[in-house]
């Protein structure tokens, strides 16, 4: 035992001098450290961009997050470039980029570079799972330094995580946003922080300034990846998107509960019950301990999601699924935003033009020069009230309503509609649907519903929220085509109850209802429609499921109906006939 | 034998288990000081000075270490600890010579800081500092974190105009930009999270327009600490036990207070009169009184309170701060009191 416990001794002496040893030389585990830390950064830097304003004054940073060059940036470092912008990589190349879609108030930007199918990527990471303390790093252009496109990486930890930078008016609002002491800087905006393991948790784009003027304090904030991910899908519509609210502010009381203090009548909150006074518990799956968190949560979302909502209405908890309306009316986003149309460049008086194009005469010209757009931003790029980038709205309509009919095949069938089997509560149920409207048979009699001018007119069957002109719609959308339906088009994307992926979403106008439309995007099949008649008032729901193959077509083998908080009914769908059109006069 | 052996494989084990955590994670470090880290609230938020700053807890019973500053110039102090807590908080006592106040919190059984226990550091220790930095933790959030390295340990430099300060003694200067509104007050720690230092105010060199971030090591403190606890430096909460028969008044020192028109107003000097005792020490108009004797004068209430409790024939010091200057001033008066108005 002893001489067991000398060996022991001994040996774990001469480890220890080797530990003393490696204080002097750096130790193993301090040169690991080292090489993780530089394998993260040289992992990370090849999707890192150097983003210039096409007339040369000003930029910031960016990241890419597609091998077919979908990136993302700061909107105030997008805005100021107009529709398209130049993007310098790791590999010394220059990139055309073009802008894509906007979100004024998140501060964020997407663009599309050209040029490669095989961009580096940024590997997407988790922002909820980040701890204060944790070893970040930032990577960007800071002071517009990269003349060789190579990003500057500073290096820091987590400050603090959920913070909440309020916005100047109602833009620019970081909410539940990532606090680092890793140097950001003037053009580091737009710009990645990464983990230390080289993944993307963030978009650096705001820091405390105050006496010191605009250089880093020590205190940087950047917009969560987690946010990002659910601000892409709609963000690749080329839309200017909107943030969320929920219609309800709230405020702690002197028990420390977080209660409502105001509510609108029309907000799909109040529909689904919250009343003034209510104990707000968790929103979006996140316990809400202050109106300070509520904001922070709200803040992650695009208007138009649903949303799950925990509240306590005279003591008994309520959990249900809240529909959240914009922060702006469309026409006031826009005109705070700046609007769509790029800003023309400003010419710095000071700025002499480094060279003047030959043969051109000395002549003072005193308008600045519009920087001519490249030809594959030109083929590109499309205006549109209402857009950053009408063009990739159009090729999103045509991805979704292709990758539907690959499968449905529901384009030919213009004629009459039949689905038929039988209730979740029993009986037999038929429905007909052609141009005209539409019927549906159960065993309590017949319903009959025209189309007339206005859809919403009349919402039959009764508590349905208008199932009838659903359908109709739905097989309007499948036989008329984007072009004809009505307005049209792609929302983006957005999540549906009970199921973890997000769907694609075609929102079309027709008579005065709005329809929404959700796809499923690993298959094209058509998951849900949710017709709105008015505004204040609950959709018709309606999910499709359970599909298999009828004739050649994927069809929906059940249907289920909801409007407001209750099931209408569920339909067993048994025979699915969608005729061509009869004759040739079509 | 056995157990002397036993002991050195322990010792050797305890050793190397040290040397491979050479690298502790930085996140279990802060996890285990942020609960002794709190937000201190009080006046200001005019003029861009911050009604925010930080603190420390060094008690399990709610003794708070922060900075003697303008934000604790009012009977409204909050102080929101780590979980969210929001107390009111009362200053027990401020040692301007150093900067350093202790409040106090009707809590308990908080996780706290012995600064008994509390280690030097040398240029090159790696740092973390806990701080309510620009007031970015709002509500139930917690401090924000910054790390870096203590860049040398010296006595601050301070002349006028030169990162003016009433505090002279040893620092720790620091290579990360720490000392923004709101950091005073805050900690820095070791990456094991030992306590080092107290974060100081934010300091400008105004001739080249640089910025100081530093610390004040806890073993400066740790007296003034010790002393407030103790019940010097600590405001006058009862009138005197007996009055003398002749109390001192700011009239047989020559001192005109400016005109007492708040609930707390500063005691500043409006004037001197000429070749009183308080003219001949040298006391001059905007002087701020800070002491009488050891005791806190936050009001000209308070200081003349304090004279009153003296009779005439008692010297007595007054600590003044002229600019960021501490000044110490004894004046014996020279007669009775002749006044009988009083100051204002």
């Amino acid at each position: 035992m002893r001489r067991r416990l000398i060996v022991i001794a001994v040996s774990l002496l001469l480890l220890a001098a080797g530990a003393v040893q490696a204080f002097a030389e750096p130790s193993k585990a301090v040169l690991e450290a080292e090489s993780q830390r530089i394998a993260a950064m040289r992992k990370a830097k090849d999707a890192v961009l150097a983003i210039f304003v096409p007339s040369g004054q000003g930029g910031g940073s960016g990241v890419v997050i597609s091998p077919d060059g979908y990136a993302l940036t700061n909107f105030h470092v997008a805005q100021p470039c107009g529709k398209y912008m130049q993007c310098g990589m790791a590999d010394g190349k220059a990139y055309d980029a073009v802008l894509v879609g906007l979100d004024p108030t998140g501060d964020v930007a997407l663009i599309k570079l050209f040029g490669r199918d095989d961009f580096p990527t940024a590997e997407l990471g988790d922002s909820d799972r980040l701890r204060v303390g944790d070893w970040v790093f930032a990577m960007g252009n800071p002071f517009l330094l990269a003349n060789d496109f190579q990003p500057t990486t500073t290096y820091g930890i987590v400050s603090g995580v959920h913070r909440y930078q309020p916005p100047s008016g109602t833009l620019l609002e970081y909410a539940d946003c990532i606090q680092t002491d890793a140097p950001v800087n003037p053009g580091n905006s737009g710009g990645p922080l990464f983990d230390d393991q080289g993944r993307l948790v963030g978009i650096n784009g705001r820091c405390s300034f105050e006496k010191r003027g605009r250089v880093n304090v020590g205190v940087a904030y950047a917009i969560s990846i987690n946010q990002l991910k659910n601000f892409l899908g709609v963000l690749h519509s080329g839309r200017v998107v909107d943030h969320a609210t929920l219609g309800a502010t709230v405020d702690r009381d002197a028990e420390g509960r977080v209660v409502v203090n105001d509510i609108l009548e029309s907000s799909d909150a109040y529909r689904r019950g919250l009343r003034y006074d209510d104990e707000i518990i968790a929103f979006a799956g996140r316990p809400i301990a202050s109106s300070n968190a509520l904001k922070n949560m709200l803040g992650v979302f695009p208007k138009g999601w649903r949303v799950p909502l925990s509240y306590r209405h005279e003591g008994k908890r309520h959990d249900v699924l809240v529909r959240l309306a914009g922060v702006h009316a469309q026409e006031e986003l826009l005109q705070k935003s700046g609007g769509t149309e790029p800003p023309k460049p400003k010419e710095d008086p000071k700025r002499k033009p480094a060279a003047k194009p030959k043969g051109k005469g000395k002549a003072g010209r005193t308008e600045p020069q519009e920087t001519a757009a490249p030809e594959i931003v030109v083929k590109n790029f499309q205006a549109k009230h209402g857009y950053a980038n009408y063009r990739f709205n159009t090729l999103n309509q045509r991805r979704v309503w292709d990758a539907w009919q690959a499968t449905a095949k529901l384009a030919e069938a213009g004629g009459a509609w039949t689905l038929a089997g039988s209730l979740g509560t029993g009986g037999k149920f038929r429905f007909l649907l052609d141009e005209q409207g539409g019927a549906l048979k159960v065993p309590s009699g017949e319903i009959k519903w025209t189309a007339g001018d206005e859809l919403g007119a009349s919402l039959l069957p009764a508590h349905s929220g208008g199932l009838l002109p659903a359908l109709y719609l739905w097989r309007r959308l499948a036989t008329t085509g984007l072009g004809r339906f009505g307005d049209v088009s792609y929302y983006g994307t957005a999540p549906l109850p009970g199921r973890a992926a997000l769907a694609d979403v075609l929102v079309g106008s027709h008579k005065g209802v709005e329809c929404w439309f959700y796809f499923d995007p690993a298959d094209g099949r058509m998951l849900a429609l949710e017709m709105f008649a008015d505004e204040g008032a609950d959709p018709c729901e309606v999910y499709f499921s359970e599909y298999r193959e009828v004739n050649g077509r994927a069809a929906p083998g059940r249907m289920e109906v909801r409007c407001g908080d209750e099931t209408f009914a569920t339909f067993k769908i048994e025979e699915f006939k969608a005729e061509k059109p009869e004759g040739r006069g079509k | 034998m056995k157990t002397l052996l036993h002991r050195i494989v322990l010792i050797l084990t305890v050793i190397l288990i040290a040397a491979a955590a050479g690298g502790a994670p930085v996140v279990a470090t802060v996890d285990q000081v942020q609960p002794k880290v709190v937000k201190v609230y009080g006046a200001g938020g005019v003029q861009g000075m911050a009604n925010y700053q930080s603190g420390i807890v060094i008690s399990a019973t709610g003794h708070v270490l922060t900075t003697f500053s303008h934000v604790l110039d009012t009977d409204y102090i909050d102080v929101v600890l780590s979980d969210g807590r929001k107390f009111s908080a009362k200053l027990l006592g401020a040692d301007p010579r150093l900067e350093v106040a202790v409040l106090k919190i009707d809590a308990t059984g908080l996780p706290w800081f012995d600064l008994a226990k509390a280690t030097d550091a040398e240029a090159g220790t790696r740092i973390l500092c806990f701080s309510n930095i620009f007031s970015v933790a709002m509500g139930d959030e917690q401090a924000s974190v910054q790390r870096g390295t203590v860049a040398v340990r010296t006595r601050l430099e301070a002349r006028r105009g030169v990162f003016e300060t009433p505090y002279r003694g040893p620092v720790y200067v620091l290579d990360v930009t720490t000392n923004n509104p709101g950091a005073a007050g805050g900690a820095l720690v070791s990456f094991r999270g030992e306590l080092l230092g107290v974060l100081g105010k934010e300091l400008r060199n105004s001739l080249n327009n640089t910025w100081l971030n530093y610390a004040v090591p806890i073993s400066e403190l740790r007296e003034s600490v010790e002393e407030i606890l103790a019940g010097k430096f600590v405001a006058r909460r009862d009138a005197p036990e007996k009055k003398p028969e002749r109390p001192l008044n700011l009239a047989a020192l020559g001192i005109v207070l400016v005109p007492d028109m708040l609930e707390r107003t500063p005691p500043y000097v409006d004037r001197v009169q000429p070749a009183s005792v308080a003219a001949k020490a040298g006391m001059q108009p905007d002087d701020l009184i800070l002491l009488c004797g050891d005791r806190l004068t936050q009001s000209c209430k308070a200081l003349q309170a304090e004279l009153q409790g003296l009779d005439y024939e008692d010297p007595v010091k007054l600590t003044v701060l002229r600019g960021q200057q501490l000044i110490e001033f004894t004046l014996q008066s020279v007669g009775p009191a002749t006044s009988k108005k009083g100051q204002p």
